[in-house]
């Protein structure tokens, strides 16, 4: 299982494809809409690249609830990702 | 045993031979939107890609714009109207449930009596009817099908509703199938997904809509925007792969992609899922029109061909999706 500065890591490659946002910039306590600037049709875009690469699923209602890269970290590390 | 059914002599091959598009006269910037929707021009391009749309007036109807685009589709093809077998029209603003449109433009293009019916297949419309035509063409039922893709989405739309009011717009596209010597519109890989039926949809039915209690009203068109966007980002960039492959071709093979013109982050998020080389052509009609659903293939077709990004013979990745939820893709060669 991915230690959780390897899931950061290649989240931040993720979101750096999807939004163009240097992968240095995604840290843990970094919001998606606020920090990163992602709106919601990016962070879909993040989430569904996020299941492919973790190949966990993350329900629509779920996607509401991640706010800050940590969330979406832990999220994924629970889900076994 | 019976006399045997004679049956059309033989299959051949077809192919779009023309290509024509009708735009309403009145440009609608996104700055006369964005009061009404608490919104900003910055919000909406980056939201849709949209700049502006096209909005029809009384005189611009379903059939005027349908016989105008009609009109150039047969004049790029070489034909006349007394050579079409059979009209096509996909469109779900034709606010009559009786007759079709399509036998009314039939009978104003100056058709001989040729076949017409209208089909519901929203923004997979123009897709679907291509898959048609060239069905008939094969097989010898139409020498010539007149697929026409034509909407008012300005009709059903709530100009109130923030998801939609800066989307939908308004528009004719046709193009004229015919046969051919080569092989020129690939197998059409299509399909259904009723579960998502509520994605896309009027609000109500129209009896519910008239007979309201507190008096008639339009049933509007909505749409669940971001669960819209993951289906056909990345659902649809499957099945648009699918068609690529059921042609026999790769992407590299493709000159231009012509996605139904929904939102350009759709488009974007498609492209890049399909990992289409930079060197095809990607269709951004949507700037300047905005969505006009089973329209926008064809009329985004036209502009590529009038801004000379695409040349007749170009390889052409062609994929429709929309409320049904539906979708239908093929390849096909630019007339």
């Amino acid at each position: 299982m991915a230690s959780t500065d390897e899931i950061r890591r290649e989240l931040a490659e993720i979101v750096n494809e999807i939004a163009g946002v240097p992968a240095a910039d995604v840290q843990l306590d970094k919001s998606f809409t606020d920090d990163l600037d992602l709106d919601s049709l990016g962070m879909v875009e993040v989430v569904v690249a996020a299941e492919e690469k973790f190949g966990v699923k993350i329900p629509d209602d779920e996607v509401k609830n991640l706010t800050t890269v940590g969330d979406a970290v832990a999220y994924i590390e629970r889900a076994g990702g | 045993m019976t006399k045997a059914i004679r049956t059309n002599e033989q299959v051949r091959e077809a192919a779009i031979r023309g290509i024509g598009g009708y735009r309403p006269a009145r440009a609608v910037p996104n700055a006369e939107i964005v009061e009404r929707i608490d919104s900003s021009d910055d919000w909406i391009r980056t939201r849709s890609g949209i700049a502006s749309r096209r909005w029809a007036n009384d005189a611009e109807t379903v059939v005027a714009m349908s016989v105008a685009a009609a009109g150039k589709a047969l004049a790029h093809a070489g034909i006349t109207p007394d050579q079409v077998g059979c009209v096509v029209v996909s469109t779900v603003s034709h606010l009559y449930q009786t007759p079709s449109a399509a036998a009314e433009i039939a009978h104003i293009l100056g058709t001989d009596h040729a076949a017409a019916f209208d089909i519901s297949a929203a923004c997979a419309g123009f897709c679907y009817g291509v898959a048609l035509g060239a069905d008939m063409v094969r097989s010898g039922t139409a020498e010539y099908v007149l697929v026409i893709g034509v909407e008012r989405l300005s009709d059903l739309t709530d100009q109130t509703d923030r998801s939609t009011a800066f989307l939908f717009a308004d528009g004719a596209g046709a193009a004229v199938v015919g046969p051919s010597e080569e092989p020129a519109i690939g197998p059409v890989v299509w399909g259904s997904d009723g579960q998502y039926l509520d994605l896309i949809r009027q609000r109500e039915e129209w009896r519910e809509a008239l007979f309201a209690p507190e008096g008639p009203r339009i049933p509007h068109l909505v749409m669940q925007g971001n669960a819209v966007f993951r289906w056909a980002s990345f659902e649809m960039a499957k099945v648009a792969q699918q068609a690529i492959e059921a042609a026999g071709v790769t992407p590299a093979d493709l000159d231009v992609f012509v996605p139904h013109q929904a939102n350009m982050r759709i488009t974007d998020a498609m492209a890049r899922a399909m990992k289409l080389p930079d060197s095809v052509v990607t269709a951004r009609d949507i700037v300047e029109q905005g969505n006009t659903s089973a329209a926008s293939i064809p009329l985004a077709i036209e502009r590529l061909l009038e801004t000379g990004q695409a040349r007749s013979g170009d390889l052409a990745l062609l994929i429709g999706f929309g409320a049904g939820l539906v979708y239908a893709a093929q390849v096909v060669r630019i007339p």
